[in-house]
């Protein structure tokens, strides 16, 4: 009897313990949505309704003005196009950079592997700083031009050793077989190698691109007088900054008048949803892979 | 003679690969070693249009005014309290989580919150900065909402205005942000436990709860310390993105950290030198950071693995 008793009690603590998880489980989830949903009910939400509160997953007054507005701006649909090549164009280099040299460094018999593998962790750690790097921008000429977006980061250390922790992995067998068929190092790179990565070259892929879309700083100091060269998250973070002042105003009781200067709330909702956008687009196909990627390149190192 | 002459043959047998990676470590040294030189500006009275021969040597001068500037001192306070904060609020809640996760028996349950916990990285500081001050605001906020409806407070706080909250609101942005994504080394350090230890605790009459602590977390252990060094390491690099973004005129006291008063002042009032001397501070801390966690837990790891 004692000892059934006992098994009840555990199985009633198990269950317990269960049920607490799943509840604290639940409110990760809703903490974490809540916010996005919110802010696509507004965008979808009448501005001057918005302004009555009370909106929190669906729109009360659904209208699709808002995303009429903001790509009447103009700079936004260049700001868009900017987005997009930096992105293209950025992650195709980037890949290209960092899996030529993670190839080098992962053969063992070459022999600049270990001078190269210490120069690149070297910065990991060390940098030159904001002043510094920004006065390098500028004596390259590259203010004011699209470059300044894909070339300064365009080898990523530490994308080079997870790439490169995956092609350890890989079976040594393959490359020998290659080299006795006749193949050159670059033909082992693009025949053998390259298929072989695609898991890690599509957490790669996604990281960069993922980095260059959200990235506003770059645009912020070496392009923000160039409206021809704007992006989307600063075009976005102007906005924001703009109401930002404001808000710190408003409760010094600023008058109405410049109030109607700051966008409605709908506007930058609006514009937050289209850079978000094409990130919900790709996360569901790419998250089996960065998961399997993030494992593989920190178990290693 | 004989092994430079192998030197060199081998060097030609391996000038794909030499093709492949010479390109792109000029490319590291431009971008990331070059600009170390200009550290030097921190010690010149450095004037942008004259060569680095033409320009006048100060020593240590900005150095002084740096130092003896009360604001550096607030900047400072600034940047260690968000760092230490962010260190031990963004270090032990994304364990926590990893482990509640871990314990999570549906499978499909598992991987849904997974995959939901995981997106917040992706988005940019720029639009998360929106989602925080959206949700913090007086009118509508979904914070002061729930608050108010709890009865927790009678009237609306007004979070952007106050500025010790700051350091708060920067803290708990950021691990909204990353919470998910950095649990996801310890989940798959946990996947990495050997299954029989659970086994043999469940024998011993071990509940959940103590299979969590005896078993789960020795077993991540090792992920734990190195991550920790790391994080001790990059402790000054917070950055100033999240307080560029959320900081306003009404919270600077508190939101204004190294980094972007070396902004504030380098560029954008022209005076290089006197900001490179303050990135130069920020990152002789890190370095020090760094080697004293290094050598720190490496005797503690010691001592314990014997």
């Amino acid at each position: 009897m004692a000892k059934k008793s006992a098994i009840n009690r555990s199985s009633f603590t198990e269950k317990l313990f269960d049920l607490i998880i799943n509840i604290l489980m639940v409110i990760v989830i809703i903490a974490t949505l809540y916010p996005f949903l919110n802010v696509l009910a507004i965008s979808f939400n009448d501005s001057t309704d918005t302004v009555r509160g009370g909106i929190h997953i669906w729109p009360r007054e659904f209208t699709l003005k808002n995303y009429e507005t903001i790509f009447g701006y103009g700079n936004l649909t260049t700001a868009f196009i900017n987005s997009v090549l930096r992105t293209v164009i950025g992650t195709v280099i980037g890949l290209i950079a960092c899996t030529m040299l993670a190839y080098a460094i992962s053969r063992k018999d070459f022999q600049a592997r270990r001078f190269m593998s210490v120069f690149l962790v070297l910065t990991l750690f060390f940098s030159g700083g904001l002043i510094p790097g920004y006065m390098l921008i500028r004596d390259l000429g590259m203010i004011n031009s699209f470059w300044v977006y894909v070339l300064p980061g365009m080898v990523n250390a530490f994308y080079v050793f997870m790439i490169r922790s995956f092609i350890d992995n890989l079976p040594i067998s393959l490359q020998e077989s290659a080299k006795i068929d006749g193949a050159n190092d670059f033909t082992i790179y693009l025949k053998v190698i390259i298929p072989l990565c695609t898991p890690i070259l599509a957490t790669m892929a996604l990281f960069i691109s993922v980095g260059q879309w959200n990235s506003w700083f770059d645009t912020y100091i070496y392009n923000g007088s160039n409206e021809a060269l704007t992006t989307l998250q600063y075009e976005l973070m102007k906005i924001l900054q703009t109401t930002q002042v404001t808000a710190g105003a408003d409760a010094q009781r600023m008058n109405e008048a410049n109030r109607q200067m700051v966008s409605p709330e709908s506007v930058k909702m609006a514009i937050s949803m289209v850079t978000i956008f094409p990130i919900l687009c790709v996360y569901p196909f790419m998250q089996k892979y960065f998961v399997k990627g993030m494992t593989i390149g920190s178990i290693k190192s | 003679m004989q092994k430079k002459k192998r030197f060199w043959r081998r060097l030609w047998q391996q000038r794909f690969l030499y093709a492949m990676s010479v390109p792109f470590i000029i490319w590291v040294f431009v971008f990331n070693y070059l600009p170390i030189w200009g550290w030097t500006m921190a010690f010149q009275d450095f004037k942008p249009g004259l060569s680095f021969f033409e320009q006048e040597w100060v020593g240590f001068t900005h150095f002084q005014a740096l130092f003896s500037d009360s604001y550096f001192y607030l900047v400072l306070r600034n940047t260690f309290i968000m760092a230490v904060m962010g260190l031990v609020i963004g270090f032990t809640v994304p364990i926590i989580f990893a482990l509640l996760i871990n314990e999570v028996r549906q499978q499909f349950f598992k991987r849904s919150v997974q995959t939901i916990a995981y997106l917040p990285h992706f988005v940019s500081w720029v639009v998360v900065a929106g989602i925080v001050i959206r949700s913090l605001s007086v009118e509508d906020g979904i914070v002061n909402t729930i608050l108010l409806s709890l009865h927790i407070i009678d009237e609306p706080i007004q979070f952007m205005t106050k500025g010790p909250l700051f350091w708060w609101i920067v803290t708990f942005a950021d691990l909204w942000k990353e919470m998910g994504w950095n649990s996801i080394i310890f989940l798959a350090a946990m996947t990495g436990v050997n299954q029989e230890l659970y086994d043999a605790a469940k024998t011993d009459g071990a509940g959940r709860i103590r299979q969590m602590w005896h078993v789960t977390l020795p077993g991540i252990r090792s992920v734990i310390i190195v991550l920790l060094i790391l994080s001790v390491g990059n402790l000054m690099s917070i950055g100033f993105e999240k307080q560029l973004l959320l900081g306003n005129p009404m919270v600077a006291d508190y939101s204004e950290v190294l980094e972007l008063y070396a902004l504030n002042y380098g560029i954008g009032l022209f005076r290089f030198s006197y900001g490179t001397a303050i990135s130069i501070f920020n990152s002789v801390i890190a370095i020090v950071l760094l080697f004293s966690a290094n050598y720190f837990f490496k005797k503690i790891s010691q001592e314990s693995v014997m």
